[in-house]
């Protein structure tokens, strides 16, 4: 566990990047530090690992106040990623991750067999092992930073907005296979980013700082949403709140009909199209969706390619919340949502209908607190709810 | 160009060509050695780097004849020993390569630097196994411009009778000869662009990740 008690940060020049700041993060955990740019935020995690010294206050691990260990060797304890990898141009990948176990004394050859098998657990291929990091693209070389982070498998991992830099596309995989990462290993993790999204998507909990260094708000994802601590958090967190909360409210029950389905490559389907069946299914050999062809586009028997189908629209993996459930059914040209199963074969299509009756069904106090809305009439006071309360991970009702 | 003469010396050409050598690389040596640290010093101590870059500027204004007769009073030094020629040009060489070593240390990435602090390097260890690595371009683009200029000084000392190329430029001066003149034009030359190819190929071998390109 990780205590921040009454740590400020006042620069020579009188800026105050951190208040007062007192909060404890647990351990095997992901906490995150959302705000706009100025917070303070990236300033607090930069003084767990002393790279920032706090002014005033203490900062613990397990107890143990930093400042009695050596920096250095504080650092090789926690694992840090930051924004852009920030990798060491002239090693190759394999030395990269390497990097702290020979800090530690390790031998290189025996660091070298590590960081190998660590590329496999981020997802790499090991024959990027002997690669330069200007040789990897973006994406691969947060995944690079991610395991060098880890390669001294240290407790604690200190995340610096480290998928800001990579387009929407990647950063929702790596995002999927943090959280499945993360569940492999538990670490207690703080993370850093300035997107709610984010926040809300990887935090076991969150605290929003506002501007000048104040804690505005530390609670579990969906308390922050439902009820935001004050104007400022209920501006942070934004108008599609509402939406976004759905995110925690699961789908169980929701009906999935039964979708014809049409390979591609096949013949176009005959029989009358219009209406419900202008909308056509298609899936690869695998039964794996590939898009929506209009059947009024395409004359029965013509054969379908990839150039006929309407591609994109998000699906429903199992798990899935009424957002996602909302989002896939939006996203479908046909209204209709597709699911699917944990292999990615749809299995049904889930209508916008049934989504919104679902979601008139639902309790929507508890999904959007009324008091809690823009007018912010009440503001529960900060650290209220939530604040002893932990989620378990797998609760959430988050897709992973 | 008179044939014979130079047959005849053949011998003492070589000789000299490799004095010339020998004073100008070690002065480049000792030079980037003594301008490592200082410029480590003006990069991280901000506020040296100009009265320290101005010393240097101030240094290289010093006329180099002036440097070699003065030395030996400074250094007790006899007036004859090469080694104030290589302490001369020493000088310059750290003259002209504390602004590079800067400059070079301020061109790595901000963010490398601080993920070595992040990884848990302590500072000199971080600057020379991360910082001055990456720096290696740069000095090396600074450090040709120091080999070549210190080729061209050494001869200079010949003024003082320390035997090198430029003894055959004074020699054929006061000879009004032609010939060992244009050689020692010519082996300098040659020697410059020996230590320039050395300087380049010594930057491309320590530096293999510079070229390494996206494989995709």
């Amino acid at each position: 566990m990780i205590s921040f008690s009454a740590v400020s940060k006042v620069y020579p020049d009188g800026t105050t990047a951190v208040h007062d700041l007192s909060l404890e993060i647990p351990a095997g955990r992901i906490t995150v530090f959302v705000g706009p740019s100025g917070c303070g935020k990236t300033t607090s995690l930069r003084m767990i690992n002393r790279m920032i010294e706090p002014t005033s206050g203490v900062i613990t691990i397990d107890g143990t106040d930093t400042r009695q260990i050596d920096a250095p060797q504080l650092r090789r304890g926690i694992g840090y990623v930051i924004q852009n990898a920030g990798l060491f141009p002239h090693r190759t990948v394999a030395d990269n991750i390497a990097t702290v176990p020979v800090l530690q004394g390790v031998t290189r050859r025996e660091a070298r067999r590590r960081a190998t098998e660590l590329l496999e657990r981020v997802g790499l291929p090991t024959s990027m092992a002997r690669r330069y990091p200007a040789q990897l693209s973006g994406g691969q070389q947060q995944r690079v930073g991610v395991a060098r982070a880890l390669a001294a498998d240290p407790p604690v991992m200190l995340m610096d907005e480290p998928f800001s830099a990579v387009d929407p596309v990647v950063r929702e995989q790596l995002q999927t296979e943090f959280l499945r990462l993360q569940e492999e290993l538990g670490k207690t993790i703080v993370f850093v980013t300035h997107d709610i999204d984010e926040a809300v998507r990887l935090g076991d909990r969150i605290a929003v700082f506002a501007t000048g260094g104040h804690l505005a708000q530390y609670a579990v994802p969906a308390d922050v949403l439902r009820r935001p601590a004050d104007d400022f958090v209920a501006g942070f967190v934004g108008r599609d709140r509402g939406y976004r909360a759905l995110s925690f409210a699961g789908a169980t029950g929701l009906p999935v009909q039964r979708e014809p389905t049409v390979r591609m490559g096949a013949a176009a389907p005959q029989g009358p199209g219009g209406g419900e069946h202008r909308w056509a299914l298609v899936v690869d050999d695998d039964g794996r969706p590939r898009g929506w062809l209009d059947r009024d586009a395409l004359s029965p028997g013509d054969p379908i390619g990839l150039q006929h189908l309407r591609l994109g629209g998000s699906l429903a993996a199992p798990g899935y919340s009424l957002r996602t459930a909302l989002d896939a059914a939006l996203s479908s040209p046909s209204g209709r949502g597709v699911a699917v199963d944990d292999a990615g074969v749809a299995i049904g299509t889930i209508t916008l209908a049934d989504v919104v009756a679902a979601i008139e069904a639902t309790d929507r106090t508890a999904l959007a607190d009324p008091a809690g809305d823009d007018a912010g009439a009440w503001s529960p006071p900060v650290l209220a709810k939530g604040a002893e309360r932990t989620v378990p991970a797998g609760d959430r009702g988050v897709p992973r | 160009m008179n044939w014979d003469w130079l047959g005849r010396n053949s011998d003492r050409i070589v000789d000299l060509f490799v004095q010339h050598a020998w004073l100008a690389a070690a002065a480049t040596l000792v030079g980037l050695v003594v301008a490592l640290p200082l410029g480590a010093v003006a990069f991280r101590y901000r506020w040296t780097y100009p009265p320290l870059t101005t010393l240097a500027g101030l240094l290289y204004t010093i006329p180099s004849l002036a440097l070699f007769v003065v030395l030996p009073g400074i250094l007790g030094t006899r007036i004859l020993d090469p080694v104030n020629v290589v302490i001369a040009l020493t000088v310059y060489t750290v003259a002209l390569l504390v602004r590079v070593v800067a400059d070079a240390l301020a061109s790595v990435p901000e963010a490398v630097r601080q993920s070595a602090t992040a990884m848990g390097y302590r500072p000199v260890r971080s600057l020379v196994t991360v910082q001055f690595p990456l720096a290696v371009p740069v000095i090396g683009a600074g450090l040709r411009v120091a080999a070549v200029s210190n080729v061209s000084l050494v001869s200079v000392a010949a003024l003082l009778g320390v035997e090198q190329l430029g003894s055959l430029f004074t020699e054929g001066f006061q000879l009004n000869f032609f010939t060992p003149i244009a050689a020692g034009i010519l082996l300098s030359l040659l020697l410059a662009v020996l230590f320039d190819v050395v300087i380049v190929l010594a930057t491309r071998l320590s530096t293999p990740w510079a070229r390494a390109v996206p494989s995709r």
